[in-house]
């Protein structure tokens, strides 16, 4: 279970360009639990990813992780036990190294990188039936660049690697906003297909409501560092699309936009 | 002439060895790192200091390596913890190695006795005298070669190559990349002050002036080696660099012999250095994929 408790978190403390985003912010998030994050520009949805992951530190406040205090760690030391995938598909994965020395760094996760033979011939044919399952004929280019990979394949196995070794959380940071609609909905597929196998709690940000709305078993908005709406279960199955836009248009109105 | 292209080839394999430690941090990790014109001066002061009070000149070779790993950590921590521009952890590097390397020998140039052993002693009686140099450097390159094929092949050498191709990746693998940025810097120097060991036995001399534009002759090197090999797949990048180092050794040579003075190899370089860069331009654009992929 994930307990984001009490954060604060401002900044530019102190200047005229002062933005106080998060003041006392909690958040529960239950094993096995998919929750997507939807919200405006500017609300923090990132920001809470990013203080999570352990890249931004709260001015206050505790991330608990399995009962664990991760607040002091690196982002290093938590990426033991937290899976990542990037909006840009060119940060999930290593250009200038083939798809098999990709998976095989992917699969020694939290280990440590020794001596022995980097290239994991052993795994190959796991490899091979996992990009299989993509239907995108990568499992007969494993010795091909990832560099060379289109955005939606390098998504597609930036996913595959971030779960080859299970983690506790994956968080995905709007990691379809920079597909074509096609691959886009087939990362989404493919996330929703791993995340249910692997039974991992997940958050996932998304700009894309139709994705929010039909994927995952709990959805929360964010605006201006507050949460405006959370339902999950058959609360959010019983919700429609019209229901999150009204809550947007409140919000735009508030706003004055 | 033969004199001509053995002394080329003894010349390309020392340069070689350093421009396979160049590889490491330009290419490797994208670290233009310039502590190379110190680090390389580190190894012959190292190297001649030792020779002097009698310390076998094998070990003074592993001597010099860990000086250059040595040097290789600070700039890296510079970098690393005190978060210094990678360009400028490079220039305080060197600026320090010149007074260290002045300190080591205690006089900016120093001669080895004629009858102190170096590692061409044992090898001069073994092989005929014409080629018994470049048959003791070119092992030792070619050593360092595939120890560092080999080393680029393991989890930790793939490690290296990830924080030069994507940082954040590294991160999400739950390893410090910090940690293996510095691991990588100290390998890099290592092979530049190995190289500077080697040559100090080779010219038996050192001169507090005399890493001055290693840097550009290693990074020559590399764009070379990358330029001319880049298509040939059977050929490793390691192997192009030192191809490279030899490619350039003869064009200097060849710019000398047609009459060119000493004190113009500066510009012969430069020409040099600009020619490979406008090619691996040129060729950059026709071949995308694969390859080295950076240049200057």
């Amino acid at each position: 279970m994930l307990k984001v408790e009490h954060i604060d978190k401002t900044f530019h403390a102190g200047t005229i360009d002062e933005k106080v985003l998060f003041q006392d912010f909690s958040l529960m998030v239950d094993d096995r639990q998919f929750v997507t994050v939807i919200g405006s520009n500017g609300s923090g949805k990132t920001t809470l990813l990013n203080i999570i992951a352990g890249e931004l530190k709260p001015d206050r406040g505790k991330i608990m992780l399995n009962g664990k205090d991760l607040t002091a760690q690196p982002a290093y030391r938590r990426a033991k036990q937290i899976g990542r995938v990037f909006q840009n598909p060119a940060m999930g994965t290593c250009p200038g190294m083939t798809i098999w020395e990709n998976l095989s760094i992917a699969d020694h996760k939290g280990k440590f990188f020794g001596l022995s033979f980097g290239l994991n011939s052993k795994r190959k044919s796991f490899y091979q039936t996992q990009l299989e399952l993509l239907g995108m004929g990568l499992e007969n280019r494993l010795n091909t660049p990832a560099g060379a990979l289109s955005g939606g394949q390098r998504q597609a196995l930036a996913l595959i690697m971030a779960t080859l070794v299970r983690p506790d959380l994956l968080l995905l940071d709007e990691h379809t906003a920079a597909l074509d609609p096609k691959s886009s909905d087939t990362v989404m597929e493919l996330t929703q297909k791993i995340v249910e196998e692997k039974q991992i709690s997940t958050l996932m940000i998304t700009h894309n409501l139709r994705h929010a709305a039909s994927y995952g078993n709990r959805i929360v908005m964010m605006h201006e560092g507050k949460i405006v709406l959370d339902a999950a279960g058959e609360e959010k199955a019983g919700k429609k699309m019209d229901d999150y836009l009204k809550v947007f248009n409140e919000i735009s109105i508030e706003c004055g936009n | 002439m033969t004199d001509a292209i053995i002394s080329i080839l003894e010349q390309g394999f020392i340069y070689g060895i350093m421009a396979l430690g160049v590889y490491i941090s330009y290419s490797i990790l994208d670290f233009p790192d310039l502590s190379v014109d110190g680090t390389f001066p580190l190894g012959t002061a190292i190297c001649v200091a030792l020779i002097t009070i009698g310390v076998n000149p094998w070990l003074c070779l592993l001597a010099a390596f860990a000086g250059g790993c040595l040097a290789g950590i600070f700039t890296g921590v510079l970098n690393v913890h005190l978060k210094i521009k990678n360009l400028l952890c490079g220039i305080l590097t060197m600026t320090a190695l010149y007074s260290i390397n002045y300190r080591i020998t205690g006089s900016s140039n120093v001669f080895l006795d004629m009858t102190s052993e170096t590692i061409f002693t044992q090898a001069g009686k073994l092989f005929p005298p014409l080629v018994s140099k470049l048959i003791v450097i070119a092992v030792i390159t070619l050593i360092a070669k595939f120890l560092m094929d080999w080393y680029l092949r393991t989890k930790s050498g793939f490690l290296l190559r990830s924080v030069g191709d994507n940082e954040g990746l590294v991160t999400t693998l739950a390893q410090n990349a910090g940690t293996i940025k510095i691991v990588g810097l100290a390998l890099s120097n290592g092979l530049v002050a190995l190289a500077g060991a080697v040559n100090a036995q080779y010219t038996r001399q050192f001169s507090v002036a005399g890493g001055t534009g290693t840097v550009v002759m290693g990074l020559a090197a590399v764009i070379i080696g990358a330029t001319v090999f880049r298509k040939i797949k059977f050929v490793r990048v390691t192997t192009g660099v030192l191809f490279g180092m030899m490619i350039y050794k003869a064009c200097t040579y060849a710019a000398l012999a047609s009459g060119l003075q000493a004190m113009d190899t500066n510009l012969v370089i430069t020409v040099l250095f600009i020619a490979a860069l406008f090619v691996n331009r040129f060729v950059l654009e026709r071949n995308q994929k694969g390859g080295l992929r950076r240049d200057a």
